[in-house]
């Protein structure tokens, strides 16, 4: 079985015609299905949060048929994320992609799990601790990009689960929960 | 004195306007005309010299003094021409060509046509000239073409009937007329050598008439061309007007001829204005017969399939004259359907059309591509057009096609690489989303 890195690669990765856009309908949609989960499932793993089209990606490229996806073929799957809720472009020229393999209120889901398992249902944090802290190691929050992660907390803030305030330092603002 | 010579006119661009049925023979460029003993005029410097039937011209180049104009000697007033005599001196020499003309009473150059004096019998004088051929032209040609000229005395045969419309008179004679070449009643008399020479003068002069006259010909007809685009033009509008009325009364008659019109006009190249109705006409009708015969044996060779290009291509270069237009095709290849003829046009998604036998069947075409493309070799790396084509027994272009419509079927799916335009079996029907680590 071909990996990349730890990742274990699907055997169709090497079907030389899944790397081409299909024009038919039917193989599109397959391809495109079968794309958008490898790129959620490859970016979950490998805990990738942007993608760059215009960069290198491991994934959009297979050297053993020497085949690459084309920019138009990236663009392509990539908007097929964005239309169901798992990416967004964050430039209006669709260069750069958030993927949210856990959308932005599956995070919040996750980052309310996280309090309750910890019992820090009226404690104050930072969010450097949020993502980065002891208590979450082992936990999808460990390392979760910070971008998402303070959408996230704005959601909750939102639902009135917590209240974000400026930090002593410049640059990290803390979280107070009431949850 | 400038004025020795007969003027020679000239059009704005340079060149010499010549007389009715004068030709030009020869010339020479870079000649300077001189006489023996240079009291009669200035002498002429480098300018061109044109030979024609009846005259010298001597033309000043642009560099040449303004002064110098156009000069003509006619070649009746040459009366003797020098042969060149080869010797040591002249090898070093300039070519020359001397010659000695008539010279008139009042000084100046004999010319007949000014009516300075009548026939050979006046003119006593004659001063010998000189040119001098300080260019690189042939003047060894030179002088044989002007012996012959001279001799051919193409003038005269002008004058008579030049001076004989002139005068108004039926009877041919005219003051031009030198000895015993003529006879009595005015008539050429063919003796001796000058006979001879008289004879093939004729003969191109009749030659050269009966190319004038074919060029009238052409003149009248481009004249009449324009008349009868315009007569086109009228019934094309005639017929218009005529289908879009849709009179009630219109009878069967009337129909006919409108029809014959039609037809008429297709078989000239024009193209019916009433193209819907036209589809009937008799013209193309008979041509899609003749090309549904003609097409079998191309198709046949190409395996069932061939471009309409292609066979547009062979059908002309059949037919040879009478070539058919693209649109004529089109037409002809459309009207069979409505025919039991065993061939058919169809167009490809690509926009791509051909010509195929109605027993052609897509279905077995993609048997045969699916089996070539499932074999160990394939699976791995796919087949191309050229593969495709060598396994099906057609043109490349054609299998590509046929690949392309498997393709829109879902039999095949496409791989662009650098490695260029390929075909896989498609497995993405095969492939189950949750079973992706498992190989089938």
């Amino acid at each position: 079985m071909q990996k990349l890195g730890e990742f274990k690669l699907p055997h169709f990765f090497n079907y030389p015609p899944y790397f081409t856009l299909q024009p038919v309908r039917e193989a599109r949609e397959k391809q495109v299905q079968l794309w958008k989960e490898l790129i959620l499932d490859y970016c979950r793993t490998q805990k990738i949060f942007v993608i760059g089209l215009e960069e290198e990606f491991p994934l959009f490229s297979n050297s053993v048929i020497e085949r690459t996806l084309s920019h138009e073929a990236r663009e392509a799957f990539l908007s097929a994320l964005v239309s169901e809720g798992h990416a967004e472009w964050l430039d209006k020229g669709h260069r750069k992609c958030l993927i949210l393999w856990h959308r932005i209120q599956d995070w919040a889901e996750i980052i309310l799990n996280f309090v309750k398992d910890n019992g820090f249902e009226h404690s104050v944090m930072t969010v450097e601790e949020i993502r980065s802290g002891i208590e979450s190691r082992g936990t999808e929050l460990h390392g979760i990009d910070r971008m998402i992660l303070m959408r996230a907390l704005k959601l909750l803030q939102q639902k009135g689960k917590l209240a974000i305030f400026k930090g002593t330092s410049a640059d990290d603002e803390g979280v107070k929960f009431s949850v | 004195m400038a004025d020795f010579f007969s003027k020679a006119e000239v059009t704005s661009s340079g060149r010499p306007v010549l007389l009715r049925s004068e030709v030009e023979c020869h010339l020479l460029s870079s000649v300077d005309i001189e006489s023996e003993d240079n009291h009669h005029f200035y002498p002429l410097k480098s300018g061109l010299l044109i030979l024609t039937t009846h005259r010298l011209l001597w033309l000043p180049s642009s560099s040449s003094s303004s002064t110098s104009s156009a000069a003509a000697i006619p070649l009746h007033a040459i009366s003797h021409i020098f042969s060149t005599k080869k010797s040591l001196k002249s090898m070093f020499h300039s070519p020359r060509i001397r010659f000695q003309v008539l010279v008139s009473p009042d000084g100046r150059l004999f010319d007949p046509a000014s009516g300075s004096g009548s026939s050979s019998g006046s003119g006593s004088k004659s001063i010998v000239l000189t040119a001098v051929v300080r260019g690189k032209g042939d003047c060894d040609g030179f002088l044989g073409k002007l012996w012959e000229s001279w001799r051919a005395r193409a003038w005269e045969c002008n004058e008579t009937s030049g001076s004989g419309s002139g005068s108004g008179s039926g009877t041919g004679t005219s003051t031009a007329t030198s000895g015993g070449l003529y006879s009595s009643d005015g008539s050429v008399r063919m003796v001796g050598v000058a006979g001879i020479l008289r004879k093939e003068q004729e003969m191109w002069e009749s030659t050269d008439k009966s190319l004038q006259d074919a060029f009238q010909d052409l003149n009248a007809l481009m004249s009449k061309a324009k008349e009868m685009v315009m007569l086109a033009e009228k019934m094309r509008q005639k017929l218009l007007s005529g289908s879009s009325s849709q009179t009630s009364g219109a009878n069967d008659e009337d129909m006919g001829s409108k029809e014959e019109m039609q037809d008429w006009l297709l078989s000239v190249g024009i193209i019916s204005p009433v193209t819907k109705e036209s589809a009937g006409a008799l013209y193309h009708q008979q041509l899609s017969r003749q090309l549904a015969d003609f097409v079998r044996t191309p198709l046949q060779r190409a395996g069932g399939m061939i471009n309409l290009i292609d066979a547009y291509c062979l059908f002309n270069r059949a037919r040879g004259t009478e070539l058919i237009s693209p649109d004529d095709m089109l037409q002809a290849c459309s009207l069979w359907e409505k025919f039991d003829v065993p061939v058919m046009l169809r167009k490809f998604d690509s926009g791509v059309m051909v010509i195929q036998n109605k027993s052609h069947s897509d279905e077995e075409v993609f048997a045969r591509i699916k089996g070539l493309v499932t074999k160990p070799e394939a699976l791995r790396s796919g087949i191309s057009p050229s593969d495709a084509a060598i396994t099906l027994g057609i043109a490349p272009a054609m299998a590509k096609e046929h690949l392309l419509t498997a393709e829109s079927k879902g039999l095949l799916c496409r791989d662009i690489s650098p490695d260029g335009f390929r075909f896989y079996i498609n497995l993405f029907p095969e492939i189950d989303p949750r079973d992706v680590y498992l190989l089938k």
